[in-house]
């Protein structure tokens, strides 16, 4: 331990303890410790005060989450009367993605509600979510009421560093990382300890799922295609949550497409940032896709901001073919088992769905590798202590036998 | 009209209309031949619905991303006709495009390369300066951009060296004797316009310091390959005139724009400092937005139209290059046509998302 400490040259500290090394020393706590909920609900309360983080939805979302209305529900669920006696694992380790702000604020969050000591590395671009998030953390961290959470929050920033994934990997009782495929082969070069834990999140791909004659028989279309929106172009279609394809069941299904990406595209000229290349981008796409099978249709579209590919069958290749920034896929579905080979793929995430939730049960009791979530059309990034079919809690805690 | 009788057109000649009119035939009939004989090709027709009956001009006709060359095999022509296979110079790491030629349209797009630079040069051939070393064209098998762009412009040379030893360094011994024993003669120079600043110009400028000089005033240089890699020096195409004309008074510097894609049918500058489209091909600007026609004096995309390629589907592309259309057959220099300026390559994207993007990292 004291040798890899050596390496950690290259780390900038941004918020709470520099003391690295004596964060193994730190006593774990149980889930939902008192302690925590108010530390987070302290924070919580110095975002919604900050005239800066208004500007940024993802923020404002992030600061209701862990209020203590929120966190206590959290408590309710994971962690009610009667269940076995939990602890924090020790030290979790997490890497955050490099290109979603808000991100390590919620791995952050999961390690301290589950009772661990947290070094989070954040991302290396300045995103002006990162400041205000850390602001408030570094705000009420100093607070004389909340100095017990100093010893569990390290910040820290640095590059690609072999050494420093070592020297981290080495202390760490759970390692989280986010990042993808790539990261994840790059952080498991560095050794956990014996008993260390991780959690990864691949790469997957996301879905969507409508059932026309529902959609027809709404009256809120525009609401709906603002939801779609989050899910999609918030994240520039890119989150592992973003569906990919939307695929249409029911009978009018012609009819509905027509209304629903009339919606959407009206609101996509008025919200999104578009970017030359894109066009290209997704030009490049739809002839891969037109030239992977036969009868590929790229439907007519006003601008480049839309692009949709009907295909006429799933194949194995389709999602190698998905692009993003506002790219979709369509297929018209009559069987929802017709999903299934989509679905058994183990980077199939989340279904986003509009219509009947049940029909998904056939789909499930195949016994799919895939699908970890199924959730309404909007609520694709609502972060849970469930995600990615790992139930955090029980990941990040132990389990005390005491008879 | 067959390609045979469109060469024998003078390249800047026509003016809108009559080319219109002559593209439009030509590009449609090259679309209805790649159709026919590339399968992946006719799939990308069909997905948007193509259909010739309601073409009214050339700026009417798909184009294909340049991108496609470097995820796919595109060919018209069986594999047994391939005579050569170009690819582009990516970088180490990249994916290339890969161009596949039949006898036929190798040979159109020598032919038409010379009848454009002909314009420029005149008919008779000059002792000739490659500025770049002997090693980049031996692999024959292999044509990289810059050993095809090299061999293709070697045919306007009657005498040739290579300015650049194998190790990039300037022969001056071999350059000093070949202006010496063609004094008073044209001269020309190619090379690529990094390689001509990086290896050319600045040795020229140290040795100029030292007192040792080289007399290029009857030089004409072309040079092409892009800016790009100038742009993190910050040289101006300006600049780059102005400071070659310094250390060794050559004032006739014409650059170009082509790609691999469509060899051939280079955009060649003219004396007043525009790339011009020769009637053999032309250049459209669309809106990145909808890929609508930009006007005069607008950035846009560049899509490139090319009447040679009959082995390959590339007879119109889209580049990921911007660009400005700054008029049509009213160049002070009295070329009739299109005449243009490149303002470089497209942004990447910055996209947000889960998955980290390593490529970036290392670009």
């Amino acid at each position: 331990m004291r040798q890899s400490l050596r390496d950690l040259s290259g780390i900038t500290y941004l918020v709470g303890s520099a003391d690295i090394a004596a964060m193994p020393c730190v006593p774990a706590l149980p889930p939902f410790d008192r302690r925590v909920l108010e530390f987070l609900n302290a924070v919580a309360k110095a975002l919604l005060a900050d005239r800066e983080a208004k500007a940024y939805p993802d923020v404002v979302t992030y600061a209701f989450w862990i209020r203590s209305a929120s966190t206590k529900k959290l408590k309710e669920r994971f962690c009610g009367e009667g269940g076995p006696f939990r602890l924090g694992r020790g030290v979790a380790f997490h890497i955050a993605p490099s290109n979603v702000p808000v991100n390590y604020a919620y791995s952050l969050t999961a390690g301290l509600l589950t009772g661990n000591a947290n070094i989070v590395r954040v991302p290396s671009k300045d995103f002006p979510q990162v400041t205000i998030i850390d602001r408030a953390l570094s705000g009420v961290l100093a607070m004389p009421d909340h100095g017990e959470m100093r010893k569990r929050v390290c910040l820290v920033r640095y590059g690609r560093d072999r050494a420093v994934n070592d020297a981290l990997s080495a202390m760490a009782d759970t390692r989280i990382i986010w990042g993808g495929d790539a990261t994840i082969a790059e952080v498991r070069k560095s050794p956990l300890p014996p008993r260390g834990a991780e959690v990864a999140f691949a790469d997957r791909f996301s879905l969507a799922v409508i059932d026309a004659d529902s959609y027809l028989a709404r009256e809120d279309r525009d609401r709906i295609a603002e939801q779609f929106y989050n899910d999609t172009y918030l994240t520039d279609q890119n989150a592992c949550t973003s569906p990919r394809m939307v695929i249409w069941t029911g009978r009018r299904k012609e009819e509905a497409k027509a209304a629903f990406w009339g919606e959407l595209s009206d609101l996509v000229q008025e919200k999104y940032t578009f970017q030359p290349i894109q066009g290209v981008n997704k030009l490049t796409s739809a002839y891969l896709a037109a030239v992977s099978q036969e009868g590929v249709r790229v439907e007519p579209h006003r601008d480049n901001l839309l692009v949709r590919v009907h295909v006429p069958a799933l194949t194995d290749e389709i999602m190698d073919l998905k692009d993003n920034s506002g790219y979709f896929f369509e297929y018209d579905c009559d069987d929802i088992l017709e999903l299934a080979p989509l679905c058994n793929d183990d980077r199939c995430q989340t279904i986003s769905y509009l219509g009947d939730k049940e029909i998904f049960r056939p789909l499930l009791e195949a016994g799919v590798r895939g699908i970890d979530r199924i959730v309404p059309v909007g609520s694709t990034m609502d972060f849970d202590l469930i995600w990615d079919g790992y139930e955090l809690v029980s990941r990040l805690t132990r389990t005390v036998v005491l008879e | 009209m067959t390609f045979e009788e469109l060469l024998q057109i003078p390249p800047y000649s026509l003016a809108r209309e009559e080319k219109h009119a002559i593209l439009t035939e030509r590009l449609t009939e090259l679309t209805e031949h790649h159709r026919a004989c590339c399968p992946e090709y006719r799939r990308m027709l069909e997905s948007v619905g193509y259909d010739s009956k309601e073409v009214s001009g050339y700026e009417d006709l798909p184009f294909l991303p340049v991108r496609l060359f470097k995820e796919l095999t595109l060919k018209s022509v069986p594999q047994e006709d391939v005579v050569k296979t170009m690819t582009s110079s990516g970088t180490t790491g990249q994916a290339v495009s890969r161009i596949y030629l039949d006898r036929t349209t190798s040979a159109n797009q020598q032919r038409t390369m010379v009848k454009i630079v002909s314009d420029f040069l005149g008919a008779s051939r000059l002792p000739m300066i490659i500025l770049d070393c002997p090693s980049v064209v031996k692999d024959r098998n292999m044509f990289s951009a810059r050993g095809a762009g090299i061999l293709g412009f070697s045919i306007f040379g009657a005498k040739k060296i290579y300015a650049l030893n194998d190790d990039m360094c300037l022969d001056v011994d071999g350059l000093r004797e070949f202006l010496e024993r063609f004094q008073g003669q044209d001269i020309l120079l190619f090379g690529f316009t990094f390689m001509v600043w990086q290896h050319f110009y600045k040795e020229l400028a140290r040795l100029k310091e030292q007192g040792v000089t080289f007399d290029l005033s009857r030089g004409i240089l072309i040079h092409g390959g892009g800016w790009k890699k100038l742009a993190s020096e910050a040289v101006s195409p300006q600049e780059f005139h102005d400071r070659l004309q310094s250390v060794c008074g050559i004032d006739r510097v014409h650059d170009y724009y082509g790609m691999v894609e469509q060899t051939g049918c280079i955009y060649m500058q003219c004396e007043c400092g525009h790339l011009h489209a020769s009637v053999f091909s032309d250049v459209i600007m669309r809106r990145p937005r909808d890929f609508g026609i930009c006007a005069v004096g607008e950035q846009g995309i560049i899509q490139v139209l090319s009447t040679i390629p009959e082995s390959y589907p590339g007879h119109s592309l889209l580049t990921e290059d911007e660009g400005v259309l700054l008029g049509e057959d009213d160049c002070p220099c009295g070329r009739k046509g299109k005449y243009f300026k490149i303002d470089g390559r497209l942004k990447n994207a910055e996209i947000r998302g889960c998955s980290d993007t390593y490529a970036a990292k290392f670009a």
